[in-house]
Order: structure tokens, then C-alpha cells, then sequence
């Protein structure tokens, strides 16, 4: 603990979002300092580095108007802290934790540190707890459950956002008392989406937080921003007992701040440009998804990836769908045939499906029928590739009436527009199809 | 020998103390990390910090341990579960709740536990270092007890005693403890390598029949996300044959974890009808714990086994995933601005790795004993990428290669173990041991099961123009054989009971398509239409 603040004016050299200050007596690494711009403004900055007594700064704003004769740095002597308190619940905060909703900042309860602690292994609960979404696609064929974490994988115009907002109204649990909140965190968002997601939020009758960050916010803030709703959502989860779900939207825009100041630093670059740390960084953002044991709280994280080039296997899709429990992938052909959502079946998966599924959870012949229509439709789809070759009229009897089957249950079973189905409807839909076609279950 | 922190950058700090050698374990700022000495300069060194560093300040101390960082090896491993530098986290659950906060001491072995030992040496007994001394119950084994170095044994007890209690003396005065320190990067010593003899059962038809493993082998699996790695792995935990299991979760998920433990907890070994815990230990250092400790855990996890394997037990070492560990070392390698090599890794990658693969083999142990100590690793290749450096280094040095497809994988076929591109180099050399020990049709059905899906894969090719009534009888019933192959056979659910499969079952079942191929092939010439036949 030092006994004061320490004020500084060596800054020796500007670097995008990053600052070099020299020689600096005493610094902490994660560090917040206090920027002071020669205009009066103020920001807040992170160390990253230190060497001897030169110190890297990450700065959370833009940079212009910054110089270096005339700009000072304030360090603080603690690391980033999120204000937290069960009043929270309802309100919209930016990017750097202010409140944008006209209600001033509540009192704060306690504070914690936003980059939070990884959860013991041996005290994590197996998540089982099976959450309706209101979807066929998923509850039927890609089950979410409490402490899991799935994200969307979506390409550039695909409506993730109407699926999002989606889950965010319909969700909810199919058993447990606990009270559902969301966390809603959005990176880089742009003004037309704003007022979208705010009309959703507002209709959740049981409750939401919101960090938001507009596309012409600063970029650095989306480093920190789900973090911040992250340390919310473990407080509520872990301390208040609520079951919360965080949806976080868009990771890509994420991954290329991350790029971004790693490129600022001369790192060397990985794959297409991203660090070699991306893995764990993002992991420190999934990761903190789940259930502990002998409490009744949980974080279920729903992230939301628009793939670039529509390529799955590009770094920020790759690496995100290493560390997640499955993913739920949009499909452009999917799309322009009308059906919403969009969801293609066969790439998708929740790992964690088999455990919330079945008897005490869901019904008893969920799996079977699950699995059926996997396989029937997996069959269709691979008899269009053939279709492309012979044409319908050289193709068996049999394959043919896969083929329809597979236009079925894409136009009945996946497609569902806005209308929330439970999982009795979701079930039972797949039976009267598979017998419709006489299928075996 | 105390210093002070000039630098810090990610998990990695510089300090200015000197006298330190590499690998030396240190203590580092007020809150005490742990860390390893990495790198050594003229006027300090380069540490690596077990823990998350931020809030580590410039100025503050470094103290050196004078010895590098080890494990305590002891009755009480068993069933027991480690973070990367073996501390227990059933312990650090009880001191500090549900999350990690760090900075802690804790000891991997339970220091109160009473121990009954029995000696198998006398009074007056001249002992050498790694000569067995007594042994303690330890679960469904034996744990033996060898000596840390030689004497003339004079005193022992026949009794109980603890962790840090002696269980003898020696006439110079020394204590003999009942448990072992060693340093994990340094291999423990046997008298000699034996070549791998003995396939290790796996219960997986796909592996124990097409691509078999032996014991004392190595081997990897490498696949894109979601092509089944972790189910395959803790499968094989699950069910091979061998005496003890050591898991390694190598920056993958936390969930995962805690659904293995629970199963592990229940679930039964199918070979001693014990309850699988009993025979594991598990290692975890998942993807949000530090770095620097996730590269560290696979040689806690490796010394570990390789203790088992002294006292001449089979050992089977499964990582999920070594991509991790060779990450963690990519991170580390970069903090120092090393010159990287292929991808950012570092070009002394493939050294530790193969200084890895090397660690496992058949022995003959110092005490005259045989183990065997297997590997069977999982690869996480960027984008589903085999030409990255991870996986080719690995093929390099491994005895087997089992590819998980994607597009296997997509359709629902796990494990999704190619059959195309996989190998084993242990096939020839366990042959004999199959024909004789199993059965004498074991290579025969094998070499029909290859054949039957070779030609599947041409005829593919001909239905996707022709189509598959275009095809012939004989051509059309083969392709219906080969789905029964790949559905039935091949393919293994993991929720299912056919999740384990001894060579028994695996046997029968081969021989039950193949004859029913044959059989089928036979009628046709009879001039019994294919439809026929197919109905049945
Ligand atoms: N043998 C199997 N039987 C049934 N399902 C399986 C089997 N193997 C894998 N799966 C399915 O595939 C999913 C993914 O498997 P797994 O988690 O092992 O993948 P992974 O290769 O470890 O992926 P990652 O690299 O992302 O960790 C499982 O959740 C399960 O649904
Ligand atoms: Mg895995």
C-alpha cells in the first residue's frame, strides 16, 4: 500500500491505445491510473507491462488530444473494480460502468475485481438443469442447460439479433424457484441495434442488467466490458442465489480490439493477425460460466460470434467453440429459404445435452426422438448433394422421401417465426413428423 | 537470498537476485507466489509465476527455495485431484471456497492420514536407492515403499505411522521417510527399457482392433473442436486395462471436470469391479487457471506415474490436451521476447516434447520390477489444421496417430477415429501376441475389415454417378455391409452400455458382419435376390 497517490509527467511515447510512461518509482501490473488530459478531460488506464521503470499503459478512450509534455498519469495503487449491489438489477450502465438510463449510480454494496477468480474445479456442480428457450432447434435437438455456456455462431446479416432477443424473452426454467436475471453486454453496438435490444430488455418482466458500448465508444472499453458483466453476474449468481444469464454480443468485436492493442505492443502476431494468448484470454471470459457446488445460483453464458467470411474455421470462431459447451451455427442457405431461426442442426451441438435431458428433466422419450430426427435429417441433407448430380426423377422411392422429409423438418420443425413453443410442443412436433413420414423412432 | 522485482510481463517477472539456478523454485512479492526460475542473466534472472500476477508490484521481494519445484510422492495419490503444481484442490476448497484467490501453500499429500506399513526389509538389512523397503494398502493396490538412498537399515516399523513420520532409520543416523521428494523435470531412473510387448486394452473396438496400443506406447489424437476428444479420452480412463490411471485437464473446460468426477466417483472399473476413482488421479489446471502452471502440469502428472510405474504397476497417462501445455509454453516463450519459431512457438518445441514422449516405455525399474508407463494425448489443431506445429512435431515421435474427422464427427460417427489416415507402428509387433492370446482369426477378420471398407470408399465414388440401385448385387451388399461396419462396429456411444468393449465382444461382433457378409455373397450366387436378404 503506498501512502499516496503518485503523479507522473514522463510520458515518453504514444502508441494508439497505449502510453509509455518512465520512470516510475512503484507500479503494480493491472494497475488502474488516471489519465489527465492538457484539456482537463480524465480516463482510466490499466498497467500491462513494466520494465525497470518504464511502465506500458493500456488507455480506456481515445488517445487523441493526448501529448506529451502536458498529460499526466495518477497511479492509484488498486486493480479494476466493479461497484456491486443488489439495486443493479434494471439498469442500463456504458462501457466504463456509468450509468446511461438518467438514474444516478447506486450505492455500491461491496467491489470486486472485474477479472474475478477461476472457480475451483472440485467445486463445480455438473450442469443439468435443463433451460427452455422456447425453440424446437435448440431445446428439442441442442438442449442449453444451467452453467453451461453455448454461443451463436452467425454470419454478417443473419438475424442473431431476433434470435437473441428471442431467447432473452423466452427463456426460463424449467424447474427451481430461483429468480432468472439477465446480463446483457453489448460491444460496439450500433445505434439501430440499441433501440432494438432496449425494447427486448424492457419487456423482461424479471429483471436485466446492461453494459452497453455504442459503436462510436471507445474501442479499448470492449476489453473490459464483459468482464464487468461478468463480476455482476457472479455476484448475483453466487451471492444473491439468481440464476443468470449473460449474453454477450458481439465476441468478434472483442477479438479485434484484442488484436488491436496486441499490434499496438509489436507482439507477435498468430494466426490471421490475433495473439497467441487469444485462447486463454477469451477462456477468462467463458470460463466463469457455471454452477458451484452447495449453492443455489448459476452464470449461463450465451456469447454471440459473427464468423468473418462466414469461415468456422477462422481464429475467433475456432478458438471460441474450443472452449464452449457446443455452438449453435446460422445458416445463410437456411435463411434465404425464410425460415427463422436459421439454426443448421448438424453443426450445432450442447455438449451437455445428455445430462439435461430426459426423465426428471425434460420427458422420457426426448433422447429417442432427438436422435431421430438428427439422423433422418442428416440423411436428407446428404441426398441433396446426390440430387445435385442425378436430379430428383434418377433417384429411388426411398431417397426421395428423405429429401422431403428433410424440407419438413426444416420448414416445420426449425422454422417457428416468433411464436414460443415449450418442450412438450417441441417433442411432440417431432413425433407427428417422424410418423407423418412413417419413419421409425 | 532475497531480491527485489525489476520487471513484470504477463506470467513471467525479472528480478535481481543472483545466485539462483535454473529451476529453482522462488517465492515471489508480498503474497508470496510460487514461481521457477527460467532463464538466467548477468546480474538476475527470469521467473515464471505459478499464479496470476496481477497486483504483483516493481520493488517487491523474491525469495529462492534452493530447490526446484518437485512433487511429494507418497501413499495417499490415489483418487486424489491436483492443480499443475500439486496442491489439492479438495484442500484449497476448504481454506479458501468456491474460487481460487491464490498465493497458497498446500500440500498434495494428507499429512494426518495414519498409514499401516509393512516392512519387507529387516534390521541390519543393506538397502540401495529405489530398493522397495515395505509397502502400505493403498485402495486396490499394493504401494510400495523404496528407500531415497542407500544404507544399512536400523531400525523399521511394522505398524502405523503418517506422511511426515520416519518409517526407519538407518545406522549412520539418517531417518528413512515414508515418502519421496522429486523434481518433476528430471525423469525418475530404471535399470533398463524393455520394448513394448503387450497391447494396452482400450475398450474401444476402432482402436483395440484396427490401430492397437501397447503398453509402455505413446500415442495422440488430434482433432478440430467437437470431434470427441474428451469423451474418447475419459472413455479410455474409464475402461483400459491397466492399474492406474493419471488425467490430465490441460487448460480445457471446467464442466468437464466436474462431470468426470462425479462419474469417476460412481462408475466401476469393468476389469476389478473397484470404484475408478480408487485407480486415478487427476490433474487440473483448466483453461482460465494461470499459464505457467498449466505448463508445468503434465510433468507433476508424468512424475506421478512414473512413480506408480517403479513399483511395477501399468500406468496409463491421458492429457486433454497437449495443444494446452505447448500454448502455455508459447505464451511464456513470448513474454520473454525469445526468438519464435514455426507459429509463434518456440523452436525448442519440439525438444521438450520429444523429452516428453520419452518419459513413457516398459522398464525394467531399479528394484527389479516391470512397469510400463503409456501416453495417449489429445491434439487441439487450430481450424482443424493437421499441418500446424503441434500435431506435426507429435507425429513425429508418437507410435500411434488416430485422427479424428470432422465430417465423422458432423454425421454423429464417434469416435470419429479416421480409418484411413490413422496408424498404429504397434500393429505388426502385437500381432502375434492377438492371433495367440485372443484369438487365431483376430488378423484375418482385421485384414476382411479393411477390405470391406476400401472398397466401400471406391464403390462411393461409382454410386455418387450411378447411383446405388445402379450398382451391382455383389457391389450393393457390400456397401450394406460396410454401414453395418461403420454403424455397429466402428462406432461407439459413449452414454450407451457399449461405451466399453472387450476384445471378446469386439471379436464376436467382427466375426457376426463378416459372416453375415459371406453368408449374404454366398445366396446371391445361388440367385436369392439381394431385396430378400436384406429384409431379414
Ligand atoms: N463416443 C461418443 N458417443 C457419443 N457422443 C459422442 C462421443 N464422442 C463425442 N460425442 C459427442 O461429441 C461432443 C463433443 O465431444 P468432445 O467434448 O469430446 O469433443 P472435443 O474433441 O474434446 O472438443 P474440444 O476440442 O472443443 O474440447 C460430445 O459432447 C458428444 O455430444
Ligand atoms: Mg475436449
Amino acid at each position: 500500500m503506498r501512502l499516496s497517490e503518485h503523479i507522473y509527467r514522463t510520458i515518453s511515447s504514444i502508441r494508439g491505445p497505449l502510453l509509455f510512461v518512465e520512470k516510475v518509482f512503484s507500479a503494480r501490473l493491472g494497475e488502474v491510473v488516471n489519465i489527465l488530459f492538457p484539456d482537463g478531460r480524465s480516463m482510466d488506464g490499466e498497467v500491462l507491462k513494466i520494465d525497470g521503470d518504464t511502465v506500458l499503459i493500456q488507455v480506456y478512450g481515445e488517445t487523441r488530444g493526448l501529448d506529451i509534455g502536458n498529460s499526466s498519469v495518477v497511479f492509484t495503487d488498486t486493480v479494476k473494480k466493479a461497484p456491486l449491489s443488489i439495486d443493479i438489477i434494471g439498469r442500463v450502465f456504458n462501457g466504463s460502468f456509468l450509468p446511461v438510463d438518467d438514474v444516478p449510480m447506486f450505492i455500491p454494496e461491496k467491489w470486486a475485481s472485474v477479472t474475478g477468480f477461476p472457480m475451483n474445479p472440485s467445486a463445480r456442480a455438473r450442469p443439468e438443469e435443463f433451460i427452455e428457450t422456447g425453440f424446437s432447434c435448440i431445446d428439442g435437438l441442442n438442449t442449453l442447460v444451467k452453467g453451461q455456456k453455448l454461443p451463436i455462431f452467425s454470419c454478417a446479416g443473419l438475424p442473431s439479433k431476433e434470435l437473441a432477443a428471442g431467447i432473452l424473452q423466452n427463456s426460463r426454467l424449467a424447474v427451481g424457484m430461483g429468480r432468472f436475471v439477465v446480463v446483457f453486454v453489448a460491444l460496439g453496438l450500433t445505434f439501430h441495434d440499441y433501440s432494438f435490444y432496449m425494447n427486448v430488455l424492457n419487456e423482461i418482466r424479471t429483471g436485466f442488467v446492461a453494459f452497453v458500448n455504442m459503436a462510436d465508444e471507445p474501442v479499448v472499453e470492449r476489453l473490459l466490458s464483459p468482464r464487468f458483466g461478468l463480476t455482476v453476474a457472479e455476484y448475483l449468481a453466487f451471492e444473491r442465489g439468481m440464476d443468470v444469464l449473460v449474453v454477450i454480443t458481439d465476441m468478434t468485436n472483442y477479438c479485434d480490439v484484442l488484436r488491436e492493442v496486441s499490434t499496438a505492443r509489436e507482439e507477435l502476431p498468430g494466426r490471421r493477425g490475433y495473439p497467441g494468448y487469444m485462447y486463454s484470454d477469451l477462456a477468462s471470459i467463458y470460463e466463469r460460466a457455471g454452477r458451484v457446488k452447495g449453492m443455489s445460483g448459476s452464470v449461463t453464458m450465451i456469447p454471440i460470434v459473427t464468423m468473418p467470411e462466414d469461415d468456422i474455421t477462422h481464429p475467433i470462431p475456432d478458438l471460441t467453440g474450443y472452449i464452449t459447451e457446443g455452438q449453435i451455427v446460422l445458416s445463410r442457405e437456411l435463411h434465404q429459404k425464410g425460415i427463422f431461426p436459421p439454426v443448421d442442426v448438424l453443426p450445432s451441438l450442447s455438449r451437455l445435452m445428455q445430462r439435461g435431458i430426459g426423465e426428471c428433466h425434460t420427458r422420457g422419450d426426448h433422447r429417442k426422438i432427438a436422435n431421430s430426427l438428427y439422423k433422418y435429417y442428416a440423411k436428407g441433407r446428404d441426398l441433396r448433394r446426390l440430387e445435385a448430380i442425378v436430379g430428383k426423377d434418377g433417384m429411388t422411392d426411398s431417397d426421395k422421401h428423405m429429401l422431403d422429409f428433410a424440407d419438413i423438418f426444416e420448414r416445420e420443425f426449425v422454422n417457428q417465426g416468433t411464436a414460443r413453443r415449450d418442450i412438450n410442443e417441441t417433442i411432440d412436433r417431432g413425433i407427428s413428423i417422424l410418423k407423418r413420414f412413417s419413419l421409425e423412432i | 537470498m532475497i531480491g527485489h522485482i525489476k520487471g513484470i510481463s504477463g506470467p513471467t517477472v525479472s528480478v535481481d537476485l543472483k545466485g539462483l539456478r535454473l529451476y529453482d523454485r522462488v517465492y515471489v512479492g508480498h503474497a508470496m507466489l510460487a514461481g521457477e526460475v527460467i532463464r538466467l542473466e548477468q546480474d538476475g534472472a527470469v521467473v515464471q509465476i505459478y499464479e496470476n500476477t496481477k497486483g504483483l508490484g516493481i520493488g517487491e521481494p523474491i525469495k529462492g527455495v534452493g530447490m526446484p519445484l518437485t512433487v511429494k510422492l507418497g501413499p495417499g495419490l490415489l483418487s486424489g485431484m491436483f492443480d499443475g503444481l500439486h496442491r489439492s484442490l479438495e484442500k484449497l476448497r476448504e481454506e479458501m471456497g468456491s474460487f481460487i484467490s491464490g498465493g497458497r501453500e498446500v500440500y498434495g499429500l494428507d499429512h494426518l492420514k495414519k498409514w499401516r506399513f509393512s516392512p519387507l526389509k529387516e534390521r541390519g538389512a543393506d538397502v540401495k536407492a529405489g530398493e522397495i523397503i515395505g509397502y502400505v494398502e493403498e485402495g486396490p493396490l499394493k504401494h510400495f515403499i523404496s528407500s531415497g538412498c542407500d544404507g544399512r537399515i536400523s531400525e523399521i516399523i511394522d505398524g502405523e505411522f503418517s506422511i511426515n513420520e520416519p518409517i526407519g532409520k538407518f545406522y549412520d543416523g539418517r531417518e528413512i521417510p515414508g515418502y519421496n521428494e522429486w523434481p518433476v523435470r528430471m525423469p525418475r531412473p530404471y535399470k533398463r527399457k524393455l520394448p513394448p510387448s503387450e497391447p494396452l486394452i482400450t475398450g474401444q473396438r476402432c482402436i483395440d482392433f484396427l490401430f492397437p496400443l501397447a503398453r509402455g506406447g505413446t500415442a495422440i489424437f488430434p482433432g478440430g473442436f467437437g470431434t470427441g476428444k474428451t469423451i474418447l479420452e475419459q472413455s479410455i480412463a474409464k475402461f483400459a486395462d491397466v492399474d492406474i490411471v493419471v488425467y490430465v485437464g490441460c487448460g480445457e473446460r471446467g464442466n468437464e471436470m466436474a462431470e468426470m468426477i462425479e462419474e469417476f466417483t460412481t462408475l466401476k472399473d469393468p476389469w476389478t469391479g473397484k470404484r475408478l476413482m480408487e485407480r486415478t488421479i487427476l490433474v487440473v489446471n483448466t483453461s482460465n487457471m494461470p499459464v505457467a502452471a498449466r505448463e508445468a502440469s503434465i510433468y507433476t502428472a508424468i512424475t506421478m506415474a512414473e512413480y506408480y510405474r517403479d513399483m511395477g504397476y501399468h500406468v496409463l497417462l491421458l492429457a486433454d490436451s497437449l495443444s494446452r501445455w505447448a500454448e502455455a509454453l508459447r505464451e511464456i516463450s513470448s513474454s520473454l521476447e525469445e526468438m519464435p519459431g514455426e507459429e509463434g512457438y518456440p523452436t525448442y518445441l519440439a525438444s521438450r516434447l520429444s523429452g516428453f514422449f520419452e518419459r513413457a516405455g516398459v522398464v525394467e525399474t531399479v528394484s527389479g520390477k516391470i512397469g510400463s508407463l503409456s501416453m495417449i494425448l489429445s491434439v487441439s489443431p487450430p481450424g482443424g489444421d493437421f499441418t500446424e506445429p503441434v500435431t506435426q512435431a507429435c507425429l513425429r515421435i508418437a507410435g500411434a496417430f488416430l485422427m479424428l474427422d470432422t465430417s465423422l464427427a458432423h454425421r454423429r460417427h464417434f469416435p470419429a477415429i479416421n480409418w484411413f489416415q490413422s496408424y498404429s507402428l504397434y500393429e505388426r509387433s502385437l500381432a502375434d501376441y492377438f492371433r495367440e492370446k485372443i484369438s487365431h482369426e483376430w488378423n484375418d477378420l482385421k485384414q476382411r475389415c479393411r477390405e470391406i471398407l476400401q472398397r466401400e470408399e471406391a464403390l462411393r465414388e461409382v454410386a455418387e454417378v450411378v447411383g446405388f440401385e445402379g450398382l451391382q448385387d455383389a457391389d450393393r451388399l457390400l456397401m450394406v455391409v460396410a454401414e453395418k461396419l461403420r454403424l455397429e462396429f466402428l462406432s461407439q456411444n459413449a452414454y450407451t452400455d457399449d461405451a466399453f468393449s472387450p476384445p471378446e465382444k469386439t471379436l464376436s461382433k467382427i466375426r457376426e458382419i463378416v459372416e453375415f457378409h459371406d453368408n449374404a455373397a454366398k445366396r446371391l450366387k445361388e440367385g436369392i435376390p439381394l431385396q430378400e436378404m436384406l429384409k431379414m
